[in-house]
């Protein structure tokens, strides 16, 4: 089977400069091999910061939500109302999330420089610029790998999607970080025992396994065995905790809140699992590829949007896990402010935004500016890269340190890049 | 005009009246002998696009209805228009609003899923109707004046009785309008036009059919023709039953005969919606579409299913109407022009 290398080496590890100043360290114990790496548990610490990313798939509208430029003759029909920030103004489309920009800052300067849907997924996701000759790890397997604290028994990089792109590739960094996706929501696939197998059976059988693997790799141990070692390590613990991904154990209050549809529910289940600690949860929610009626569907898209995203902001405030976990919400790329003849907005990398808070990121802010119209941006242009860097950066990994891996460093982030400071300080 | 045109009413006298996103409603009114023709504005009480034009009978006056939530009436004797009043109408859009044939009441509907009903010499709300459970996309008035109809995304169509301010029927589910996408997880949908024979016998639903790609707009624009006198709508039991008697029709067809509904589509029609759609006088149907397929007028006979012609259009259009004798079809444009048709025998 061909594989990253994963596991192989005490190369497979943080470098130590990757590390901010100050925090602690500990072994990954979720992963056997890299627990068994000698000088990892020095190299990795204990993370107790979280990433939450909401994936606005298709492309949504700046126009129609983060930086509305109503009059104006690419502004479109809505107009723009007051925020709990005075002086900024947003879309009317989300009036919940207006009350909750006090705790988030907008990025009006993202000039990605592309209109390729899936080229945009794979920048945004893993800062880099694509295509390149180079897979790269997802953030969701970056945070995985550099946050996931000792002995945590989940895994650290879940999506939760109904639709838009799978899990983003952990690339070098191997399949234990990849992405466990819970599709529809529901439980991630192969977590549950099958019938007419007792639970005893089951710890007998795995015991077997277990010798048959320690037997195996203490002659033949490679990436790929400790992989699929993993996997199975990985299954059991998810046997036994597999309420944790059940969404209907949270109240009736909390449904009502969150809504019945299936972006609330995804919203709530996200709120469930970063309070039991997962490391990086990303919820996709889609679509918003309006070429045709943008601003029809983006009532609707929106519209379903707001109030449960204003709900999860809202109550990791109130839970306390805001100041730990850096949310932000993001798309491919923006939309084109020149409308069609459809009434369809098209795709637009060149002046867009997104929307970053939490984990002590400068809250109420907005960072940039386009110009009247909206069709370029005239201050603090940035990209995929700087925001990957800030987003590692906002959690406490050095993102301009690298991975060492089978005899190779890998930088973290793209290292022509840099984080936004003005949100870190 | 700067953007695509908005939707437009006429009056006899010739006066046409139509918008275009941030620029006001504007009045168009023809030169007489070839001289140009006179263009004002209705400045005012609007703070967003205006998607809907009343024109009241008479000379008394214009509506317009926005996406502000607004009703802003106009008072368009003289020879600038000024501006009488605005009212806060519906939460959200406000998608349309049509003048009762002797000018005394208006209907309007939108995005907070209710029709309302106005005086509308002084702008008091009479009625506010609901039971749509998605946002209302049309109404207009039965000629006779007797019952106000509108249609929602999802097709659904219902009767109100304007005298009582009540739900008199659910007349059809045109559910040939609306598609839940579930690619783009997203409806699309709902009557984009509407519109009454002169007897008031046939009532046109123009939107998009045959969907594919919800957020491309591909799809066929279609006009879903409803008679008035339709039977009392069919439980499926009824609809089995009837299709086993009728085994020689088309499917088309026995569906027409069970419920009193059916499609009107162009021949060869490329992808778009019908954005427009009215009863000629001499007893045909307009339908004005755009999109994909670029812009087309296309006229059909009440008894036919198929356009029996077809006239290419410059750009998209977003809107039409139709002079009262017939003699001339204004149609507003995506490239920012109202065009003028006259329709010759």
């Amino acid at each position: 089977m061909a594989s990253n290398p994963a596991c192989r080496s005490a190369d497979h590890a943080l470098s130590r400069r990757s590390l901010l100043g100050g925090l602690g360290v500990g072994a990954l114990g979720m992963c056997g091999g890299l627990a068994a790496t000698p000088g990892l548990a020095e190299a990795v610490k204990s993370g107790s910061k979280r990433v939450l990313v909401v994936f606005l798939h298709g492309g949504v509208s700046q126009l129609e939500s983060w930086d509305p430029k109503p009059g104006t003759d690419t502004g479109g029909p809505f107009r723009a109302i007051p925020t709990s920030v005075p002086g900024t103004h947003i879309s009317e489309l989300l009036p919940h999330t207006a009350t909750q920009m006090h705790r988030l800052s907008i990025i009006r300067s993202l000039d990605t420089k592309n209109g390729d849907h899936g080229r945009g997924q794979r920048e945004m996701i893993s800062g880099r610029d694509q295509p390149a000759p180079f897979d790269y790890p997802s953030l969701g397997a970056v945070v995985a790998k550099t946050s996931t604290p000792t002995g945590f028994s989940l895994p650290g990089h879940i999506l939760i999607r109904g639709a838009g792109t799978g899990p983003g590739s952990a690339a070098y960094l191997g399949p234990q970080f990849a992405g466990v996706a819970m599709n529809d929501g529901k439980p991630p696939e192969y977590t549950a025992r099958p019938e007419g197998l007792t639970g005893e059976a089951d710890r007998r059988r795995a015991a077997l396994r277990s010798r048959f693997n320690d037997r195996f790799a203490g002659r033949r141990r490679t990436a790929d065995t400790d992989a699929y070692t993993f996997s199975y390590d990985q299954a059991l613990d998810l046997l036994d905790q597999r309420e944790v991904f059940d969404v209907t154990k949270e109240s009736v209050r909390d449904h009502d809140r969150y809504g019945s549809h299936e972006f609330g529910q995804h919203c709530l289940l996200a709120r469930r699992l970063l309070e039991r600690g997962v490391p990086f949860v990303q919820v996709n929610h889609s679509n918003y590829d309006t070429h045709f009626e943008n601003f029809d569907f983006h009532i609707e898209q929106l519209g379903e949007f707001d109030r449960p995203f204003a709900t999860l902001v809202n109550d990791l405030t109130e839970r306390g896990l805001m100041e730990d976990t850096l949310v932000c919400v993001m798309s491919e790329f923006g939309r084109t402010p020149r409308i069609n003849d459809r009434y369809g907005r098209d795709h637009w990398g060149t002046s867009w935004s997104i929307v970053m808070g939490g984990a002590g990121v400068q809250s109420g802010g907005i960072i940039g500016r386009t110009n009247a119209d909206g069709t370029a941006v005239e201050d603090r242009a940035v990209d995929h890269g700087h925001v990957f860097h800030t987003i590692l950066q906002a959690i406490g990994v050095d993102s301009l340190g690298e991975f060492h891996v089978a005899g190779r460093d890998h930088p973290i982030a793209d290292p022509a890049k840099g984080p936004i400071d003005e949100l870190l300080a | 005009m700067a953007g695509p045109c908005l939707p437009c009413g006429t009056r006899p006298l010739g006066a046409i009246y139509f918008s275009a996103e941030n620029t006001p409603p504007q009045r168009l009114v023809p030169g007489a002998d070839g001289a140009e023709a006179t263009v004002s504005p209705l400045e005012g009480g609007h703070d967003s696009w205006v998607k809907s034009i009343a024109v009241l009978p008479d000379g008394r006056g214009v509506v317009t209805a926005g996406y502000d939530g607004r009703l802003v009436w106009f008072d368009d004797a003289g020879k600038t228009p000024q501006m009488v009043r605005a009212i806060e109408a519906h939460d959200g859009w406000v998608r349309s609003v049509a003048a009762s044939p002797d000018g005394r009441l208006l209907a309007s509907c939108g995005n907070d899923r209710l029709v309302r009903l106005w005086d509308a010499a002084d702008g008091r709300e009479l009625a506010v109707l609901s039971g749509h459970e998605s946002h209302v996309y049309e109404v207009a008035w039965r000629p006779d004046g007797s019952a106000v109809v509108s249609c929602d995304l999802k097709g659904v169509v219902k009767e109100w009785d304007p005298s009582a301010g009540v739900l008199r029927r659910d007349i059809a589910t045109a559910d040939a309008l609306w598609k839940y996408d579930p690619t783009f997880r997203a409806d699309i949908g709902g009557a984009r036009s509407i519109g009454f024979n002169t007897a008031g016998s046939q009532l046109a639903l123009g939107g998009i059919t045959k969907v594919t790609n919800a957020f491309a707009g591909i799809g066929k624009p279609v006009i879903v023709l409803v008679d008035w006198e339709q039977p009392a709508l069919p439980d499926k039991a009824d609809q089995a039953a009837d299709a086993a008697a009728s085994q020689d029709a088309s499917p088309e067809a026995k569906a027409a005969e069970a419920t009193g509904v059916r499609q009107l589509l162009g021949k060869g029609a490329g992808d778009g919606v019908c954005w427009g759609v009215a009863w000629h006088p001499e007893g045909f149907w307009i339908g004005q579409a755009g999109g994909g397929g670029g812009g087309w007028l296309r006229f059909f006979r009440p008894d036919a299913t198929e356009d029996f012609h077809a006239m290419k259009l410059p750009a998209n259009g977003r809107g039409m109407a139709l002079s009262p004798d017939g003699t001339g079809v204004a149609v507003a444009m995506a490239d920012g022009f109202l065009r003028v048709y006259g329709l010759h025998g």
